[in-house]
């Protein structure tokens, strides 16, 4: 993996331009940078000088090294070197054998594996060469063809979830052996061992050359998850056992809404030295009980997929005994046997049939329940017509009732007998009972009877024509021992014995436990035994494709239960979700102690990765680095013959650098001027809307305003200052004027949030349409229109017209008008309380609230208000003194307002002088 | 389009030249006589020499109100001087003057004719006569004169490097050189030396450009005159400042010696320096002279 190793050149010959350098050296040297011509008066001042030293004539060395350089660099690049050329062997004429594993391990780079399986065929098919296709798992006698013609082929090749088995390698073997003649093989591993392995690769190699490629990251699978302690298990096993792996696993399944989707992600982590490793995954019954695969991400292939089946799901049962709870007899109660079989394999509910019903369990155990009330028996029936089994056991109680003594109780499998019986007892004569053998149809057929299993007591099935489809499970003396109907897409058991140890042994026994794992009472945990299923037959429901996405199954025929269990997996049976009667199981790729075996490959083998580094064209590298060489030499020489202006640069470099440098802390300091001017003296403030002659009148109106409360009021402003919605911070301004125009933008979220923040914390707002209020407020006019939106997402209180009490009107001057140009009717302030009222012998109503935070009108005030620099006037306002006396008017809402914002309410407040000084005497 | 441009047309383009350069100087020399003018000095009764009528081209400041008022034309008063002096002006028109290193300095030659135009000027306003020196323009008074200089300024000579002309020349005149004297110190050495034994006095100004005086180059030049008649070439610039800087300070040496000598006046003008300096040391130089 040298680095020079892997360049190759085109035209080598051209290299030999090379030895021209050290020419070109000599050349360049003695010829020195050409003169610049320049005119210059003083010349006959220099006639006569000679220069100092004559080395300079001389071009520098390093000058003539970068020529030297971009010299070489052409010549280098015009012979055309390459990175990783194509030195493939020399051209073989024998025939090639294209083998492929096929499996689901080489599912994960099989693009990469097809590429380079075309790009040899390609090679071979330029060679003349013809080609056969061999696939391990499904072998076809290869027939060798031209090997263009193997290439379309290619494409259809797809990997199958399973690996290469013993028969089919068997299979592939005997069509090798019958080729004649020698052939090259070119074998595209899944990097997996197999039985018969060794076998192969010693036949092939004695017929030719043999070439594998395998992917050297090794194939990584997911083990079937297990359930311990709340918990899931997987575990990620892997054929190479070098470096350490970080993996993530994900659950796969349908969230609420029914769309498929990841319901949870994990890391997983194989140490480096390591086959395999293991995560757990603790997940709400719930969500796990939605799991419907685990897959690797990043991993595409079947062994990577692990399908989850009803062993994940936890059954929940409720127990509903009808006896009342004796205590310290434990041992006696009709639940203890069942909460003991099935606490290991299910979520056992306890409470009151009607509590437990709209939890919708899968399972009703109801032990030696008789009679229920109505309305709960019509829930259970519902509840069972709906898809639930409901297990019921027998017991004294029943036994006692007339429970489907004379018709069939919809909840009971069969009528019963009145007072069952007893045998084997002390005051009974003959043996206690054995079980028969189960019958083919039942769903217990298979299960291994102990001996020691005794019933001594039952309730009687009354005989029926229906009783004999009911039974599933008899005495030896042929009374039914479990009887069940199907009642709706439900089930009801009933067990002829009680549910304790006291009319049997059954519930004592492990037989107990598998009877009500074959009704699938409980969850099933762990890998079924051959045993188990045999008998059964299951049909595929989902299938897995190599690639490990899942399929539809269609219509595949239905596997026996020992094979799901036991066979190797092939076209028959494959990976996938099977269902049988009560439950639903999947087979994996991969089996809970599979392991994955690398392929050893014998030292005569030559083995390479998939990955055939590109071939790189570096001429155009070099060529451009020779151009770029040649820049700098232009760059170079020009300094030398001083033709570059020295004096420009160093100014374009500071000037470059003090921009670049300057911006940040210019931005800084802007804020902190902004913040200090609005801070040190009093300022008022408008919004900036963007249209230039607004904003010119806004600032000259303030301006205005500013002297007027210069020379009138203690109130002396600064300078009024525009404000940026956007930018600018509110806080600082005691008064907002805001013009409204048209066109201005709708400020962000941001800024409304400031401009909120604001108006909550004492700010006061006064919009203007500007319009003279023309069509009532807000209603119709453009600006009108535009308030609106502007004002939409600010947090605005009720608002009413200004009442004439209003502190406004006094806190100056006394004022009932409020013109600006315009003499408008209406200005709006924030609403008074309802409850306001008049107090007898004042002239205002106690209005003790605080400052209105908008003030809205449209007279345009502030072209009233706006003065030049020199005081004068810049806009007329009404005709002659009427006029004038307008303006003073609008002068004098200005001084209210910002009195008004300053102060509060203080002048309402007023209107308690009064009484105070009467309450003080006076 | 013709090949050439008609003469008329070239006339035309002359003639353009003409009014900016004379507007120019007369603005320069206004600015001067402002100065002048504040001071009235009385007791001058004998200076008087007469009241004209106001002309075209005198400005308002020259038009004598008291006895103007009198009547309803506008006089100027006009003083004879105690000896009527003859200024005679010599301009370098070579093509070394027609140099400017960067293009926002105005070429030697402007500066030159700007300043010479702008002393004629004042000149013939304070009632002196100008001329030329040689025998091109003999010295008048009179605006017309005025005129007849600005057209001559505006031909350029085609020599290399100007050799200042010393015939004709009026004794107990003055005399004005303007150039570079870059060119042969001998020719001016031989001038002065004659209008000294004349009884002329003058005043020599230099005027270079900065990069003569800076010598701002490096690497390998070949240094040409401005009409190409003298080349030079060296291999770094940069070596031969200093060699050069001290040879032009022996120029300006040389020029100074011999106008200690013959008792002319030298100074030195940038062109990168305002007009309005020099032509303030040229007018108080002439004032010194006269004085």
């Amino acid at each position: 993996m040298g680095g020079l190793a892997q360049i190759g050149f085109a035209a080598p010959w051209l290299l030999w331009a090379l030895v021209v350098l050290p020419v070109l050296w000599l050349l360049l040297r003695a010829v020195p940078p050409a003169p610049l011509r320049r005119r210059f008066p003083g010349v006959v001042l220099l006639l006569g000088l000679k220069d100092d030293d004559s080395v300079t004539d001389k071009t520098p060395w390093w000058l003539i090294l970068l020529r030297m350089l971009a010299a070489a660099a052409v010549i280098v690049g015009l012979a055309g070197p390459m990175l990783n050329p194509d030195t493939d062997e020399q051209a073989r004429s024998s025939p090639l054998l294209l083998l492929l594993d096929g499996g689901w391990a080489g599912a994960r780079d099989r693009d990469a594996r097809i590429e380079l399986a075309d790009r040899l065929l390609a090679d071979a098919d330029r060679d003349g060469r013809t080609a056969a296709l061999l696939i391990l798992t499904d072998p076809q006698p290869p027939v060798f063809q031209p090997a263009g013609d193997l290439r379309q082929q290619l494409a259809g090749v797809q990997p199958v979830p399973w690996a290469p088995r013993e028969t089919t390698v068997a299979k592939a073997l005997d069509a090798l052996r019958r080729i004649e003649g020698g052939f090259d093989t070119v074998w595209m591993s899944d990097g997996l061992d197999f039985a018969g392995h060794d076998q192969l690769v010693a036949d092939l190699a004695q017929r030719g050359r043999v070439q594998v490629f395998e992917d050297g990251r090794g194939a990584v699978a997911l083990l079937p998850p297990t359930y311990e302690d709340g918990q899931i298990v997987l575990t990620a096993t892997r054929s190479r056992a070098d470096s350490g792996l970080s993996l993530d696993l994900r659950a796969h399944g349908r969230d609420p809404a029914g769309a498929e989707r990841v319901l949870a992600t994990l890391p997983l982590r194989i140490e480096a030295g390591a086959t395999s490793g293991e995560a757990r995954l603790s997940l709400p019954a719930e969500l796990r009980a939605r799991v419907n695969r685990f897959d690797i991400a990043g991993q595409r292939s079947a062994g990577a997929v692990a399908i989850s089946d009803d062993s994940l799901r936890r059954r929940e049962v409720a127990l509903i005994t009808g006896r009342d709870d004796r205590e310290g007899l434990e041992l006696l109660s009709p639940l203890h046997y069942l909460q003991q079989a099935l606490e290991p394999s299910a979520d056992l509910l306890h409470g009151a049939l009607t509590d437990i019903l709209p939890a919708n369990p899968d399972v009703i155990v109801l032990a030696d329940v008789a009679g229920l009330p109505a309305a709960e028996e019509q829930a259970l029936r519902d509840w069972v017509e709906a898809g639930g089994l409901l297990l019921r056991f027998a017991g004294p109680q029943l036994a006692a009732s007339d429970l489907s003594r004379r018709e069939e109780h919809p909840l009971m499998p069969v009528r019963l007998r009145s007072g069952g019986r007893t045998v084997g007892g002390a005051m009974s004569w003959g043996e206690p009972k054995t079980l028969a053998p189960f019958a083919e149809s039942s769903p217990f057929y298979g299960l291994q009877i102990p001996e020691d299993v005794t019933v001594s007591s039952q309730v009687m099935a009354q005989p029926d024509p229906s009783l004999a489809d009911r039974v599933i499970a008899e005495l030896s003396d042929g009374t039914p021992l479990v009887t069940a109907k199907p009642l709706g897409q439900g089930r009801v058991v009933l067990f002829h014995v009680s549910a304790n140890a006291e009319w049997s042994t059954l519930p004592l026994s492990g037989l107990f436990v598998r009877m009500l794992d074959r009704l699938a009472v409980s969850s099933v945990t762990g890998q079924p035994e051959v045993g188990d299923l045999a008998g059964s037959v299951w049909q595929p429901l989902r299938v897995l494709d190599g690639f490990g996405r899942l399929q539809d199954a269609g219509n595949l025929a239905g596997v026996a239960g020992e094979d799901l269990v036991a066979a190797p997996l092939g076209p028959d049976l494959r990976p996938g979700l099977y269902e049988g009667e009560t439950r639903r199981l999947a087979r994996n790729v991969m089996r809970p102690d599979s392991m994955l075996i690398a392929a050893n490959w014998p030292a005569s083998v030559s083995v390479a990765g998939l990955e055939r580094p590109e071939q790189v064209p570096l001429a155009g590298y070099l060529l451009a680095l020779a151009v770029l060489i040649l820049l700098a030499d232009v760059i170079a020489a020009l300094a030398l013959s001083g033709r570059l202006s020295l004096r420009s640069r160093p100014a374009a470099l500071g000037l470059v650098l003090g921009l670049a440098s300057l911006f940040p802390y210019q931005a800084r300091a802007e804020d902190d001027d902004f913040a200090l001017n609005a801070t040190s003296e009093l300022v008022l403030a408008y919004v900036i809307t963007g249209n230039r002659k607004v904003d010119d009148v806004s600032r000259a109106g303030l301006i205005g305003l500013s002297d007027t409360l210069f020379f009138r009021t203690s109130v002396e402003p600064a300078l009024p200052v525009g404000v940026d919605l956007e930018r600018d911070e509110l806080a600082f301004f005691p008064l907002l004027y805001w013009p409204i125009t048209e066109d201005q933008p709708i400020p962000s979220v941001e800024a409304y949030d400031r401009l909120n923040r604001y108006l909550r914390t004492g700010g006061m707002i006064l919009f203007d349409t500007r319009d003279a209020d023309i069509a009532g407020f807000g209603a119709a006019s453009p600006n009108g229109r535009k308030l609106r939106q502007l004002a939409e997402p600010l947090a605005i209180p009720p608002l009413e017209s200004l009442p004439g009490d209003h502190v406004l009107t006094r806190t100056f001057y006394l004022l009932q008008d409020f013109p600006g140009r315009f003499a408008g009717r209406d200005v709006w302030v924030e609403a008074a309380p309802p409850g306001a009222e008049k107090i007898e012998g004042m002239p205002f109503r106690n209005l003790n609230d605080g400052v209105t935070p908008v003030v809205i009108g449209g007279n345009d005030w502030a072209a009233a208000w706006a003065t030049d620099d020199q005081g004068n006037s810049l806009y007329p306002v009404g005709r002659g003194f009427s006029g004038e006396r307008q303006r003073e008017l609008a002068y004098r809402f200005g001084v209210n307002l910002v009195m008004h914002v300053l102060t509060g309410n203080y002048k309402s407040d007023q209107v308690h002088v009064p009484a105070l000084l009467d309450r003080l005497g006076q | 389009m013709t090949p050439s441009p008609p003469l008329r047309a070239r006339a035309e383009e002359q003639a353009a030249l003409l009014p900016p350069l004379l507007a120019r100087a007369e603005h320069l020399a206004g600015n001067m006589l402002l100065g002048e003018h504040g001071r009235r000095r009385s007791g001058m009764g004998d200076d008087f020499w007469q009241y004209r009528p106001l002309q075209p081209g005198d400005t308002r400041r020259m038009i004598d109100w008291r006895r103007s008022a009198r009547g309803d034309t506008q006089y100027v008063r006009e003083r004879e001087w105690q000896i009527a002096q003859s200024v005679m002006l010599w301009v370098d028109q070579a093509a070394s003057m027609r140099y400017a290193s960067n293009k926002d300095l105005p070429e030697k030659a402007d500066r030159a004719r700007l300043l010479a135009l702008a002393v004629a000027i004042l000149l013939v306003r304070g009632g002196e006569r100008v001329g030329l020196t040689g025998t091109l323009l003999p010295p008048r008074r009179g605006n017309n004169q005025v005129l007849r200089l600005a057209e001559l300024f505006s031909h350029d000579d085609a020599a290399d490097y100007g050799v200042p002309e010393a015939r004709a020349m009026i004794p107990q005149a003055r005399a004005v050189f303007l150039s570079d004297f870059m060119g042969d110190i001998d020719a001016v050495r031989e001038v002065l030396t004659k209008a000294a034994d004349r009884g002329v006095r003058g005043i020599l100004l230099q005027i270079l450009d900065p990069s003569e005086e800076a010598f701002p180059f490096q690497g390998r030049t070949i240094f040409e005159s401005v009409g190409g008649t003298v080349s030079h070439e060296t291999l770094k610039a940069g070596e031969l400042r200093d060699r050069y800087l001290k040879r032009l300070e022996r120029r300006k040496a040389a020029l100074a010696d011999l106008c200690a000598v013959t008792g002319w006046q030298f100074h030195t003008h940038h062109t990168s320096d305002s007009a309005q300096v020099a032509l303030l040391w040229l007018w108080q130089a002439l004032n010194r002279g006269t004085a």
